[in-house]
């Protein structure tokens, strides 16, 4: 077991790792921010779906380290239009966020491997009709066609059974919206590997197509179509903000970090700048934490890139 | 030259097609446009009537080829919310869109395009250091972020410029421009630096990057071996052969703006197609929606076509792979 560890430490992915201060500080962060998140139940000082602890008399209460009467140690980044704190509701939100991107990009990758593998291993007319739509949505920006799905979507389904689904709509958008990417990496590996010997030898054997493509192709295949993933969760974790800032995304009853910056918005003119400013911050440092590690993922795994 | 133009008109076809296809059937499939549009109590009769009056008793592709007829000619019937002719609401709101996004444009290349020849130049430098962490938190920052944060800070703290709205704008029979009044343009100040910043940091990195891959080429050595002044250099023959996939880029990028225009005139209340877009989702305005993603559609198409075009007069050598260097956010 030690010895295991030793040899992971040693590895040229660790030592690229150690050396990186910009890898280790971003890895931290995000560490940091992800496991507020994911243990929010835990570590938040207040439950903000709670609705028997919200009271109206704690609105607006300021952060505790500006000072002043309203403010207090209760409520560390102080509290938002309904008396819910911040900080608890920041908390949550980045859980939601996080998971909302995080499901997205799997969505995203089942769809985009599917289809790429399908297109890269039968070729001919499936090939170019596949490509061909991955063509045509790669020439729209993600986020309108997430918004356009979205939208639809609304309009499709009664108002009740939305409300409850909103958060599988919003996974399902902004999916729906970064497959191409996926798609098309992965169908460039397939064409590559299908030359191979491994495959013919499998063809050979007279094992079914389907067998090849998932246990032959697609760990062969995987590597490069997983960094890109990287980098697109830190586009999807913002897809999905921007949704739910542009007010078609999650409701305020469960919300996300964009649905607080939203909040936040209606107050930055009557001085509340904390509601917007905090998550916000939060937002951001996830994201580009996120990014950093990707790039730096990128290279690291990219020697030629060096 | 022409074969190319007329082989790129007709593959433009197709997609043109397809999006009419998804924007009628978003159109006949969601939500019923009957039921919508008749109080509560009418007779079956009337219902056959309208039924019949907007041919929805006709098989499904007529219906289609009715639609993209109508849509050709400007019609994209009306707007559930408004109650008024989608094509109205989208003339009347595309002018602000289209200077937004223009002076966005303008703004990230004349920015963008020096800051990313200093940062190639001074690689090491203090400043050029200052520049890139600049362009990775425009990359990382949301839209939506760095408008509330201009506002908090320009409108709110200081109080120096308007948060929302276009201003006084002049009006010409089909057009209102807010290019000529002082107010017009204190309104534009803060949307336009929030649309342009990502497309800044965007063409900053990549004119960078050009730059670095070209000053270490061999005609650059020669040119530093004839003793040319380092003007001369770097603008004259290294930033020149930087601007092919600058060009490209920006050109595709456009189509990046007009789809972030949505987001910034949320943010800033800008009157244009964007914020309409927004607001039409919100209440699964059909109309509305279909009719945009057809204009969308016809808008990158064609920019893709000038792109395309503009590609083939700069560089013959770049006919072929171009897809590759697309920028995607």
């Amino acid at each position: 077991m030690n010895r295991m560890i030793a040899r992971v430490w040693d590895s040229d992915f660790c030592f690229s790792f150690r050396r990186s201060p910009v890898a280790l500080v971003s890895a931290l962060l995000l560490l940091l921010v992800v496991a507020g998140a994911v243990f929010s139940p835990w570590l938040a000082p207040h439950d903000p779906s709670d609705l028997a602890s919200l009271s109206v008399m704690d609105s607006f209460r300021p952060p505790a380290f500006i000072g002043g009467a309203d403010s207090g140690w209760a409520w560390p980044l102080g509290t938002d239009d309904q008396g819910r704190d911040l900080l608890s509701a920041i908390m949550y939100g980045t859980r939601i966020s996080l998971a909302v991107g995080a499901l997205a990009i799997a969505f995203a990758l089942a769809v985009g491997i599917a289809t790429g593998l399908v297109a890269g291993y039968v070729g001919g007319v499936v090939d170019s009709l596949l490509m061909r739509i991955a063509d045509i949505q790669l020439t729209f920006p993600a986020i309108l066609i997430a918004l356009l799905v979205d939208g639809v979507v609304r309009a499709a389904l009664p108002r009740d059974v939305h409300d409850r689904a909103q958060v599988y709509v919003l996974v399902f958008a902004i999916g729906i919206a970064r497959w191409p990417q996926f798609a098309r990496t992965v169908r460039g590996s397939t064409l590559v590997e299908r030359g191979r010997e491994y495959v013919m030898a499998a063809r050979v054997i007279g094992l079914p197509s389907w067998r090849i493509m998932l246990s032959h192709i697609l760990p062969n295949v995987l590597g490069p179509v997983l960094v890109i993933a990287t980098l697109n969760l830190g586009l999807a974790i913002l897809d999905e903000a921007t949704l739910s800032f542009l007010g078609v995304g999650l409701p305020p009853t469960q919300p996300s970090l964009g649905t607080l910056i939203r909040i936040g918005n209606d107050f930055l003119f009557s001085g509340e700048w904390w509601i917007t400013v905090f998550p916000g911050a939060t937002l951001a440092v996830l994201v580009l934490s996120i990014n950093l590690l990707g790039d730096w993922l990128r290279d690291a795994l990219n020697p030629r890139l060096r | 030259m022409f074969a190319f133009i007329i082989s790129r008109l007709l593959q433009a076809i197709p997609v043109l097609l397809v999006v009419g296809f998804i924007a009628y059937a978003m159109f006949a499939f969601v939500g019923d446009p009957v039921t919508i549009m008749l109080g509560q109590d009418t007779t079956e009769a009337q219902r056959a009537a309208l039924v019949h009056q907007l041919g929805l008793d006709q098989p499904f592709l007529v219906q289609y080829a009715h639609f993209m007829w109508a849509a050709l000619h400007g019609q994209f019937g009306i707007s559930y919310r408004l109650a008024r002719p989608v094509s109205d609401l989208i003339f009347e709101r595309l002018p602000a869109t289209v200077e937004l996004s223009l002076t966005a444009a303008v703004l990230a290349l004349l920015v963008g395009v020096p800051m990313g020849v200093y940062t190639a130049i001074r690689r090491d430098g203090l400043l050029a250091r200052a520049f890139m962490i600049f362009s990775l938190v425009g990359v990382s920052l949301p839209t939506f972020l760095i408008g509330i944060l201009l506002i908090l800070v320009f409108a709110v703290l200081l109080g120096w410029l308007p948060s929302f709205g276009r201003g006084e704008v002049v009006r010409f029979s089909h057009w209102s421009t807010g290019f000529l009044t002082i107010s017009g343009w204190r309104s534009l100040v803060l949307p336009a630096i929030t649309l342009g910043l990502f497309q800044m940091t965007l063409i900053m990195r990549l004119v960078r990057a050009e730059m670095l891959e070209v000053l270490r080429s061999d005609y650059i050595k020669f040119a530093r071996a004839r003793g040319l002044p380092e003007r001369a250099i770097n603008f004259g023959h290294a930033l020149k052969n930087t601007l092919v996939p600058v060009i490209t880029i920006v050109g595709l990028q456009i189509g990046g703006l007009l789809a972030f225009s949505i987001v910034t005139e949320t943010v800033f209340q800008w009157p244009g197609i964007g914020l309409l877009l927004v607001q039409s989702i919100g209440v699964a305005d059909i109309p509305v929606m279909s009719a945009y993603l057809l204009l969308v559609a016809l808008l990158f198409v064609g920019i893709n076509l000038i792109v395309d075009l503009l590609y083939y007069a700069v560089d013959p050598r770049l006919r072929v792979d171009r897809r590759a260097l697309t920028g995607t956010r």
